[in-house]
């Protein structure tokens, strides 16, 4: 159903569903607004939005009157609308003036400065002088944890942060206590809030009331670079812009990108940023006589050259961390095959992914939109609030819509969204795999059916028993549906995985051999040379005395047991392709310089290259793709997923073994410190030390 | 000419008889019912619209049109909510109602409920009348144990009927406000549409009215529409408890016809105005949110809906305040301004920061302690908080601080003429 | 209205007596079944009654869990309604004034002066001896009876400061003054009797069946059908 409206003197016809403030938006008009937020329930308190109607005395917050709602005229013909009136100036600059009485006049030290919708809005509907005689009202700021700092003299009470928290993350932690002009945002006894979403009522706060504390008075925006890029932090690939000013990563805050994120990031993929400068590899180091002392870039590349060429290809492995580039490893990958071995393998953390069976067994095939569409789904062995938080909040916000089953095998714990409590280990997914479950009923009777498997469960031993009890399920349940609709889902936790299965970083026979053989390989002497691009999450103690080269960006496990370092260049200091769990190839941008003599991964390998004898025949980044692309056609396809063959998911479901009774574990431990450069954070460290705190207290558990 | 007490609907009023079962049947309660619910919903919709009953509780919205807007057949329960968050400044008879006549008010319950096919209807009573709320509860009870009310009660329609409560704020008598509170958060009005006739108590069609809209509903019944039509004048009808407070001789509440005249009401039953009739300086008509009416507006004036509106104010509650010639008009109106910034529920920015705006101004105007120019201004931050709200209070507050700039302008600038004159001299 | 804040002493628990948990069901079953929630005033006054007059922190989170409201929302609901005390109140008397116009005009600027004479400068503040508090409230909502107190469940009305003076020491003594009018007047007649409702056939029952007389097919010969609420009456 459509609509004809007259906005402003053009006739326009609009959908019946939209609200008037979309209508006028569609019309060409500009309306401003504090309160209204397309991705929150709509509050129609600040009346900044007020338009004229026709036919009606008072004017009206369009961001709370549905065309529909608008009654018809007499006549039947189209309603008129004023966004410009001399009426609905004057409300807007009353309504202006009522925000501006009691707001600090405090411009030039507040971090909103230049981003401030008051600030933006006062010059539009802004009084050169008050009227207010009269003190203006103090209120006490408030403690809400270290990644927000308030000033809560400068809130004007729009409650889109009491709106986020509640609809958006799930936990109702923030409220307004008291009333009238003594109203007051807080959380209950002033508790620090420790959502991993939490950060994003700072960019939702119209004024400074809510900045991000990390930051604090550190710059001004008008001051900084801004780069366009992705984030690493998971496998979600949130689009980020991260802000430098010089060298430095001074802020990093999300992008819009309805396909992933929408507009929201975690605070782990925000404040971050503070562990790009600390703990960094800035030079070149070898091991003399059992210490780690800096050397010179030939040196550093001789020594690992001089090593390789006298390793036979079957004594030497490769492995990729959760942050390695596409490029980089297409480059190593090469590098590994021309030097004789086979030995590369990403499944770090050994999950049991074959990417031969094909991309539909190892992607989110789903999508993350597609979440949107389904009425069931089923979490085997993972807790996609702490592994991916923003995938976790579409969840919730299909869950909001109504008429969703969740079930979940694995841990229970707070989700923010019921579900059905199945179980915790492998004999409720057989049961549910072999019908003798309730839920399997209820994932028959769904029209979109989900499966999604995490991290943690097809990393045990019996993973591809689990993975193929998955695909079982998946099968059962679309039987006879939409064979469009693919319901089967990998929840990948590393930002490098898809990429790395997508270029088939993974050893000649990935279903036996893989991390966990070249490991034990180097403990027992049988492996010579151990060569981790980022790889910090391997049991460095059980190397032996293989010679072990670390590549990457911080100094973490791994580069404390290396023999040779290279330092590199982290995620925000270079163009690199990464590949998220939907499947969808996107690509980060340079927005700073990496520290010291660091390098881009890719360069560093080409530059090894003709030291060992087999020059990489790329002296760009865009030969080096070109010949990535011919390797693995998907990493062209930027920004986009497209469908993988589904027919694969049976050939999956026909894996043999058993699932063992075991309980699952959700694949991340602690949120904040899954990477080495959360693990460099000092926010991060905060928050993780503030949440094992409170999880010990008992007080997460009255979120 | 004044109301026959035969005429009268509330003649436990003052609670000098038995305000019990027992006592409230000897006075016609309880008597006819099943009759007039045999007669269908529609029967008893359209009584109490030829009774052109409008609603008591200040908006004055016909009640039978109201019932209309309730949807006949949905799959949801209907509720019918009885506003007694009696809290307007100056109003004092709901409670009378619920503590003397409560039998009237569940009878009207049940009738109006089943005419909006309702089974279930809450009382929101506010939280200071506590023993009101007593005395309403034994009156349910007693209507429960006597198979009144309840299921399958002797009326033939399953009808449940319960108090809730607040607990101190003016607020919650806005309807949406009401059913927030209601259902157990801050009392913040809703954005309207959707009306609750189409999402109201947990999202299902619900009616909202007053107590004494809902208590008279037995008599337009029994006596008939067109008896309570005839009473009155056109378009205000029937009969209307008046709230009489202030400066007169006899402060009270008593039930007279629509359209009395105001010296009538004054002089027949609160024993004129202290002093005399040429002592009044003003009234405020209907409740605190009315703007005030200056003596000389006040002879032959008759208190209904239209002719009150007529005069910019309204009839509101029909709650009287007077205010003779030792008043200070000035304060008085700052201390209903200072009210309504306290009532502010804090939802939406004219009426969070301009209530208190307008009490700062007005405390320093009381004192003489401002500029003339500020007179103008409080008017016009009067009028950038009226209409620009999500609910009435920012009505409410903007009202009677206009009444008073129309009314007394000269008043509040000799007050800062003496002021200035005074400080003057000090500073010399 | 000031900021209000939850006091800085609290105690360290709350539980619902058994008689008060029982009630505490039965209220909650008046709303439907997911809709608990709603009997979040009743309780938290309940707790406030239980509690001496005032609510602490922790029957906040107590009743809170009882309905299944995150904690930030009892906070909201005990911090926008006003009857909630958040600090504690006079053991013998909490003294409510209402100051709003009606009251005002006349005289509850003389009753709070008796108040801050006899129990404490500021409004919540305790008298020495902890019996007494007082504040000034908003419209109560008798104001045909005005100048009004209310104490605890009671309202004190029609009064002078010299009642009020009198009323605040039968407190003091332990003694329950009589509760409304002060001037012995009945409710909110006009002082001095009634001027209306004076026609004795109102409380005679004469007026039982008088409705009849307008419906045709309850007359002799009409399809008579008595109610059974008329029944009962007769019986």
């Amino acid at each position: 159903m459509s609509r004809k409206l007259v906005i402003d003197g053009k006739e326009i016809e609009v959908e019946e569903g939209i609200t008037l403030l979309q209508a006028c938006e569609q019309a060409g008009a500009e309306i401003p607004r504090f309160c209204y937020h397309e991705r929150l329930s709509i509050a129609g308190n600040c009346r900044m939005c007020l338009v004229e109607v026709q036919g009606s005395p008072k004017p009206i917050a369009s961001c709370a009157m549905g065309v529909s709602d608008l009654p018809p005229n007499r006549d039947n013909s189209p309603k008129i609308i004023s966004t410009q009136s001399a009426t609905v100036k004057k409300a807007r600059e009353g309504v202006m003036e009522f925000l501006l009485i009691n707001h600090p006049l405090d411009c030039p030290i507040c971090d909103q400065g230049g981003e401030c919708d008051l600030q933006d809005q006062a010059i539009a509907y802004g009084s050169g002088g008050s009227r207010f005689a009269e003190n203006k009202r103090a209120v006490e700021d408030k403690y809400l944890g270290p990644l927000i700092k308030t000033s809560m003299n400068r809130c004007i009470h729009c409650t889109r942060c009491v709106r986020f928290m509640t609809e958006v993350a799930g936990v109702s932690e923030l409220g307004a206590i008291g009333r009238g002009e003594d109203m007051e945002i807080t959380t209950y006894l002033e508790r620090g809030i420790l959502s991993e979403m939490s950060a994003n009522v700072n960019d939702l706060c119209p004024v400074g009331a809510l900045t991000h504390r990390p930051w604090a008075h550190n710059a001004r925006p008008w001051e900084l670079r801004k780069t366009e890029s992705v984030d690493v932090m998971d496998a979600v690939g949130s689009a980020i812009r991260i802000d430098a000013r010089g060298r430095e990563v001074m802020r990093i805050l999300p992008r819009n990108n309805d396909a992933v994120n929408e507009e929201w990031i975690s605070d782990k993929t925000r404040h971050v940023a503070d562990g790009l400068r600390t703990q960094r590899l800035d030079q070149p180091y070898v091991r003399r006589d059992g210490r780690l002392v800096p050397a010179t870039w030939a040196d550093a590349l001789a020594t690992v050259a001089q090593k390789l060429k006298a390793t036979s290809g079957d004594r030497m492995a490769a492995i990729a961390g959760p942050l390695a580039g596409a490029e980089e490893m297409f480059a190593l990958k090469d590098l590994f095959h021309r030097l004789g071995s086979t030995n590369v393998d990403c499944r770090e953390d050994g999950a049991k992914l074959d990417p031969d069976l094909g991309r539909a067994t190892y992607v989110f095939n789903t999508t993350i939109e597609g979440i949107e569409q389904a009425d069931a789904i089923l979490l085997i062995g993972t807790n996609p609030r702490i592994e991916a938080a923003v995938l976790n909040t579409r969840i919730r916000k299909r869950w909001r819509m109504g008429g969703l089953t969740v079930g979940v095998i694995g841990e229970q714990v707070d989700l923010g969204y019921a579900y059905d409590y199945l179980g915790a280990g492998g004999k409720t997914l057989r049961d549910v795999a072999d019908g003798n479950h309730p839920f399997t009923e209820k994932l028959q009777q769904a029209k979109a059916p989900m499966v999604i498997v995490g991290s943690g469960a097809m990393a045990r031993h019996d993973g591809r028993a689990v993975l193929a009890a998955a695909a079982r399920i998946v099968i059962a349940a679309t039987q006879g549906k939409d064979p469009a609709w693919n319901g089967f889902n990998v929840l990948h936790t590393a930002a490098s995985r898809v990429a790395a299965l997508d270029l088939g970083f993974v050893p000649k026979k990935p279903a036996t051999t893989g991390v966990d053989t070249f490991v034990t390989a180097a403990g027992s002497g049988a492996l010579d040379v151990l060569y981790l691009l980022g790889a910090d999450d391997i049991d460095m103690s059980r190397l032996g005395s293989a010679f072990v080269i670390y590549q990457g960006s911080h100094g973490d496990a791994g580069a404390h047991r290396a023999d040779v370092i290279f330092p590199a260049a982290a995620y925000a200091e270079k163009s690199a392709t990464y590949v998220n769990t939907e499947g969808r190839a996107q690509m980060t941008a340079r927005a700073a310089f990496p520290p010291g003599d660091a390098r881009e991964d890719w360069t560093i390998i080409r530059a090894l290259s003709p030291l060992v004898g087999h020059t990489l025949p790329y002296d760009s980044i865009n030969v080096l793709r070109a010949g990535m692309y011919q390797h693995a056609p998907v990493l062209a396809a930027l920004d986009r997923v497209s469908p993988a063959p589904s027919d694969v998911i049976a050939v999956l479901a026909s894996g043999k073994g058993a699932v063992k009774d075991d309980p699952f574990h959700s694949a991340v431990k602690d949120f904040y410190l899954t990477n080495p450069i959360a693990r460099a954070s000092a926010v991060m460290a905060e928050m993780s030390a503030l949440k094992k705190a409170a999880d010990k207290s008992g007080v997460a558990a009255a979120e | 000419m004044l109301l026959e007490d035969k005429d009268r609907i509330f003649q436990n009023l003052y609670g000098f008889h038995d305000s019990g079962l027992k006592g409230a049947m000897s006075r016609g309660s309880w008597d006819g019912t099943k009759f007039f619910i045999d007669k269908g919903h529609d029967w008893i919709i359209s009584e109490v619209k030829t009774s052109g009953l409008r609603g008591r509780g200040g908006a004055g919205f016909p009640t039978g049109l109201k019932w209309s807007f309730m949807p006949k057949a949905d799959p949801r329960p209907s509720y019918l909510v009885i506003n007694a968050d009696e809290s307007e400044p100056g109003s004092c008879k709901d409670r009378e109602i619920m503590r003397n006549d409560p039998h009237l008010l569940i009878e009207g319950a049940l009738l109006a409920s089943f005419a909006m096919r309702a089974h279930t209807s809450y009382i929101y009573i506010r939280g200071e009348f506590i023993r009101e709320r007593e005395r309403l509860q034994r009156a349910i009870d007693e209507a429960y144990d006597a198979k009144l009310i309840g299921k399958n009660n002797v009326h033939g329609w399953d009808f449940d009927l319960y108090i809730a409560h607040g607990a101190g704020a003016y607020i919650c008598g806005e309807e949406t406000a009401l059913l927030e509170s209601l259902e157990g958060r801050k009392g913040q009005p809703r954005l309207k549409p959707p009306f609750p006739a189409n999402v109201g108590l947990y999202g299902a069609p619900t009616t909202v009215n007053n107590v004494e809209s809902i208590a008279v509903v037995p008599d337009i019944l029994r006596r008939g529409g067109h008896w309570f039509a005839a009473l009155g004048l056109p378009n205000n009808t029937g009969t209307k408890l008046f709230q009489i407070s202030g400066h007169v001789n006899r402060p009270c509440v008593v039930e007279e016809e629509m359209g009395i005249s105001l010296r009538q009401l004054i002089d027949e039953h609160c024993g004129g105005v202290r002093g005399s009739w040429n002592n009044l300086l003003a009234v405020i008509p209907g409740g605190s949110s009315m703007p005030l009416i200056p003596a000389d507006l006040c002879e032959g004036l008759t208190m209904d809906f239209d002719s009150l509106s007529k005069l910019k104010s309204g009839l509101g509650t029909a709650a009287i305040i007077v205010l003779d010639k030792s008043a200070d008009v000035v304060k008085a109106i700052a201390r209903i301004a200072y009210f309504y910034k306290h009532e502010s529920c804090g939802q939406c920015t004219p009426c969070r920061e301009g209530t208190g705006w307008m009490w700062r101004v007005l405390e320093r105007m009381a004192r003489g302690e401002a500029e003339k120019s500020e007179i103008d201004k409080l008017f016009d931050v009067s009028k950038q908080i009226e209409g620009h709200t999500i609910c009435a209070l920012g009505d409410a507050a903007a009202w009677p601080v206009q009444g008073l700039i129309r009314h007394f302008r000269p008043v509040i600038e000799a007050r800062i003429d003496a002021y200035q004159a005074a400080h003057k001299q000090a500073a010399e | 209205m000031a900021v209000r804040r939850l006091h800085p002493d609290q105690p360290h628990g709350f539980a619902f007596t058994p008689e008060n948990l029982a009630w505490a069901k039965g209220t909650i079953a008046k709303y439907p079944e997911g809709k608990e929630a709603s009997a979040i005033i009743p309780l938290l006054w309940r707790a406030q009654e239980q509690s001496n007059g005032w609510l602490p922190e922790p029957a906040l989170r107590y009743v809170a869990d009882m309905l299944g409201v995150a904690y930030i929302r009892a906070y909201e609901v005990a911090t926008f309604y006003t009857m909630f005390q958040l600090s504690p109140v006079g053991s013998k008397a909490h003294v409510q004034v209402c100051g709003t116009t009606p009251c005002m005009l006349r005289g509850a600027e003389g009753l709070i002066e008796v108040c801050k004479r006899r129990i404490a400068e500021h409004p919540h503040e305790l008298s020495e001896d902890g019996a007494f508090s007082w504040e000034e409230v908003e419209c109560v909502g008798c104001c045909a009876n005005a100048p009004v107190v209310q104490i605890f469940k009671d309202t004190y009305e029609d009064l002078t400061p010299e009642a009020l003076d009198k009323i605040l020491g039968a407190f003091a003594r332990g003694a329950a003054p009589k509760a409304g009018s002060q001037i012995g007047r009945k409710t909110s007649c006009p002082e001095g009797g009634p001027t209306t409702l004076v026609d004795p056939t109102l409380y005679d029952g004469s007026q039982r069946g008088a409705w009849r007389a307008r419906f045709p097919e309850l007359q002799e010969g009409g399809a008579a059908t008595s109610t059974q609420s008329d029944d009962k009456s007769k019986g």
